[in-house]
């Protein structure tokens, strides 16, 4: 393996654990009302963004990133209590425009209350890059992977493990079912939208020491979260995480050995041959209609 | 659905055309003019554009990339390659809906928020293509274009453009009203109750849909070289994101299945960031405003809603 391919290989593993976990914020709100949430992106803007400016107010980085993702939450609440929960009856397409509709509300405010410049965060814990192999990797990079995986485990637990985590399962399995086993499938949606709003947050925070962040970075980070989504198969966990790696790395590749300008092209180029060729993604329980 | 009667159906053209002609005296200045062009322009791509949704209930979130690719193929062949303008007008829809026709298949296959995603990032795939092949069109830093001409004649008075701008919009109306009309807007109307129960009674509903999706690109094209002549200079942000939203918002505002209802919103939302400056300031978040609201509290979108209102109060 030549030490430019381990390169790629790692700089697109980074990224895909940002791709994963908005990825994964899709699939759980997926799960719970079977709507895309188009707004996913502008969480992982709120996270970048939110903790620049609360921290502009001189408290220290910890707190203001806690303080993204609080705010993350309830936007994320409040978008599913004041805007999708009105609508609940409507078709698809309606429910599609109202989230487009709240994803540039949230970046046009977010362009207005903050600014319209890039900013970036201070990476966790220094620049001093680590050798690999032949190839370098910033500490950063471990923090991405790292929070990943936590990240992966405590939902892996959460879902598994816990009464609520199973009730959420169990919702989005079959919601009248559960609703006569006792489970509030009310409160349900709003804890999934709560927790795709703070993964996204929390990717938005992780990757704004590398990439700087910006209020319009919820389009694309969002695109491709939704190709890691669909590309693992949508509402399935652990094919988001491997989703997000794999369009991470084919973007890395696409930018190292083709043409760096072209590497956006490269998600929806993904998501389109998935689409067209195995709609249901790798790890999707297939689906038929009922009529 | 009530279908309109053919004397409703020809009223509702003779308000418009009656109204574009009517205009031109009203209009104090240029300012007003320019206004007008690009409501105009922007209503073609919506009547198209819900031809797709409203009737087919197919979203598209990447018009503004057929838009683009309409306005850019008039803008490099004429300017690049030295074409005459309706040439490459001619040439630009047929590109584009060969393209569309080429992509409607696999793409049409995919419901809902699938193909909601599909379209949208066909869009952005056509605006990075249009960013990074500068020496075709400029790059971000867009491209002028020259004026528009017909063996000789150049249009160059906005008087002129509105004339072309306006006549094509009756047009357009014109086509869109008689293809609901026709077995194929049947077809497309059992096709949005239910596809499953249309393809039992034997309906292609792939073919119609392909169709529409085709129709709607190559109207998106033609206003997209209109666009391109008429204002003279083109940028990649003509194919971008915000725009195909944009066009979504005006369709759904005015009114899904409304053809004039898609007119009426393509005309509010053309002139409220020009005469409002809050919601030019703020124009993603009056955007995203319009869009959730309408689709709230008022789904139907404003000319279905107030032809209900009137309706109902008249009885």
């Amino acid at each position: 393996m030549s030490s430019e391919f381990l390169q790629f290989l790692l700089s697109g593993i980074t990224v895909g654990a940002i791709y994963a976990l908005v990825g994964l914020g899709f699939s759980i709100i997926y799960n719970a009302s079977h709507v895309i949430n188009f707004a996913q992106g502008e969480f992982v803007m709120i996270g970048g963004m939110g903790t620049v400016f609360i921290a502009s107010i001189g408290v220290p980085f910890p707190v203001a990133m806690a303080g993204a993702v609080l705010l993350a939450v309830v936007i994320g609440i409040s978008l599913q209590k004041l805007a999708i929960e009105r609508a609940r009856e409507a078709s698809v397409v309606t429910i599609i425009i109202i989230t487009i509709g709240a994803s540039i509300f949230l970046r046009g405010l977010a362009g207005i209350i903050w600014d319209r410049n890039f900013h970036s965060l201070p990476a966790f814990s220094g620049e001093q890059p680590i050798h690999v192999a032949g190839a370098v990797i910033v500490p950063q990079s471990l923090w991405i992977l790292g929070v990943t995986v936590a990240v992966a485990v405590a939902l892996f637990v959460f879902f598994n493990r816990t009464m609520i985590g199973r009730a959420m399962l169990g919702t989005a399995h079959n919601p009248l079912a559960a609703k006569l086993v006792g489970v509030n499938t009310n409160n349900i949606l709003i804890l999934s939208f709560a927790l795709a709003a703070a993964l996204g947050a929390v990717g938005g925070i992780l990757i704004a020491p590398m990439a700087p962040t910006h209020y319009q970075v919820g389009i694309m980070l969002g695109l491709k979260g939704f190709s890691a989504a669909i590309v693992g198969g949508l509402g399935s966990g652990p094919g988001a995480m491997v989703g997000g790696l794999l369009v991470g790395v084919a973007e890395a590749m696409a930018a190292g050995y083709i043409s760096s300008n072209y590497k956006d092209v490269v998600a929806f180029v993904l998501i389109l041959l998935v689409l067209f060729f195995m709609p249901s993604g790798l790890f999707g329980k297939r689906d038929s209609e009922r009529v | 659905m009530k279908k309109p009667t053919v004397v409703s159906r020809y009223a509702g053209v003779f308000v418009l055309a009656t109204v574009i002609a009517v205009l031109p005296l009203l209009l104090p200045n240029s300012f007003y003019f320019d206004v007008a062009i690009n409501g105009g322009i922007a209503a073609i791509v919506c009547v198209g554009l819900n031809l797709l949704i409203g009737y087919a209930g197919q979203i598209s979130l990447g018009h503004a990339g057929f838009f683009a690719l309409g306005a850019y193929s008039s803008a490099i062949l004429t300017d690049n390659y030295g074409w005459p303008p309706i040439a490459s007008l001619s040439t630009g829809l047929f590109v584009v809906g060969l393209l569309a026709f080429v992509i409607a298949r696999p793409i049409l296959r995919l419901k809902g928020h699938y193909l909601a995603m599909a379209t949208l990032g066909m869009g952005i795939i056509i605006s990075i293509v249009l960013n990074q092949e500068v020496n075709l069109t400029g790059g971000p830093d867009g491209m002028p274009v020259s004026a528009f001409s017909v063996f000789g004649w150049e249009v160059n008075s906005e008087l002129a453009w509105y004339w072309i701008v306006g006549g094509s919009l009756i047009v357009i109306v014109l086509l869109a009203l008689n293809l609901i009309d026709s077995a194929v807007g049947r077809a497309l109307r059992a096709v949005h109750g239910s596809e499953v129960a249309a393809q039992v009674a034997g309906i292609d509903s792939t073919r119609y849909k392909i169709l529409i999706f085709v129709v709607s690109a190559v109207m998106a094209a033609y206003a997209g070289s209109l666009f391109a002549h008429y204002t003279g200079f083109l940028t990649p942000s003509e194919g971008g994101f915000f725009r195909s939203i944009e066009f979504v918002t005006m369709v759904v505002l005015g009114g899904m299945a409304s053809v004039f209802g898609s007119v009426i919103g393509a005309a509010i939302l053309t002139a409220l960031p020009q005469f409002l400056t809050v919601f030019h300031d703020y124009e993603h978040v009056m955007f995203g405003l319009v869009m959730m609201l309408t689709m709230i509290f008022m789904p139907k979108g404003l000319l279905p809603s107030l032809r209900n209102w009137i309706s109902k109060n008249s009885l």
